[in-house]
């Protein structure tokens, strides 16, 4: 089960990105954190954004034009 | 994980519509573990204002930006208005408020950022911003015009925030 959740429906590029760098910086290392997104462009730039920062994107799913990322905290 | 860590940025434009990409890619850039630069010049010295509600978007001149109603009916929101008006009606009064106008609508409709919002996600987040200082004398500036956290440089100022940066881009 995730420790934080983050609900970024509605939101567009890149404020996503943006809002889950600001939930990570709050957490600590190795906790879990649940995004919620709308945008579809955020499928893409998630990954980028792990790849990019070194958190550990642990699943991506998606259920009625919601995606749900769960991101490990590095 | 890339190697390089800074990123620097040069903002020459002042229309609303050009004041995005600017902070888009700064913010999200510090979001992506970069230190970033912006540094202010000409018109993009518009984007430091306190006041940031004059900017606009002039559809004079801009032949390539869609036009499409935020509002109506599906059929209407669907047709793109921009190729289909002659540029020569772009010039009558009051046409940049309107297009300013329709533009926000459309961006909030896509929860699209606010300029203001972003600017100020670019200063929580550290980004440094550099206006130039020629340009701010050129244009008859007064230093008070621009928000707090801005330095005031010049070009060679730049190039050292370049030192190092693998990302150095042009707006």
């Amino acid at each position: 089960m995730a420790d934080e959740t983050l609900d970024a429906s509605g939101l567009n590029c890149p404020l996503p990105i943006l809002k889950t760098k600001k939930a990570l910086s709050k957490m600590d290392s190795g906790k879990i954190l649940d995004v919620i997104s709308t945008d579809a462009g955020s499928v893409k730039d998630i990954e980028a954004f792990c790849n990019q920062t070194g958190n550990k994107l642990v699943s991506t799913a998606e259920e009625g034009g919601k995606y749900i990322f769960t991101i490990e905290k590095a | 994980m890339s190697e390089s860590k800074k990123m620097t940025i040069i903002a020459t434009k002042g229309t609303f519509d050009w004041a995005f990409p600017p902070f888009i890619i700064a913010s999200t850039g510090v979001a992506m573990d970069k230190e970033v630069t912006i540094f202010f010049t000409f018109y993009g010295l518009n984007l430091l204002l306190k006041d940031t509600s004059k900017l606009r978007v002039s559809p004079m001149g801009n032949p390539a930006m869609p036009m499409k109603m935020p509002m109506g009916p599906k059929w209407l929101q669907k047709i793109d208005f921009g190729p289909k008006i002659p540029n020569i009606l772009w010039s009558l009064p009051f046409t940049e408020h309107l297009a300013t106008y329709l533009m926000k609508k459309t961006m909030k409709k896509n929860g699209v950022a606010t300029l203001n919002e972003l600017r100020s996600m670019c200063q929580e987040f550290d980004v440094k911003f550099i206006a130039c200082e020629m340009t701010v004398d050129l244009f008859g500036y007064s230093k008070d015009d621009f928000i707090d956290g801005v330095e005031f440089a010049g070009a060679a100022t730049y190039f050292d925030e370049c030192d190092g940066s693998n990302h150095n881009l042009y707006m």
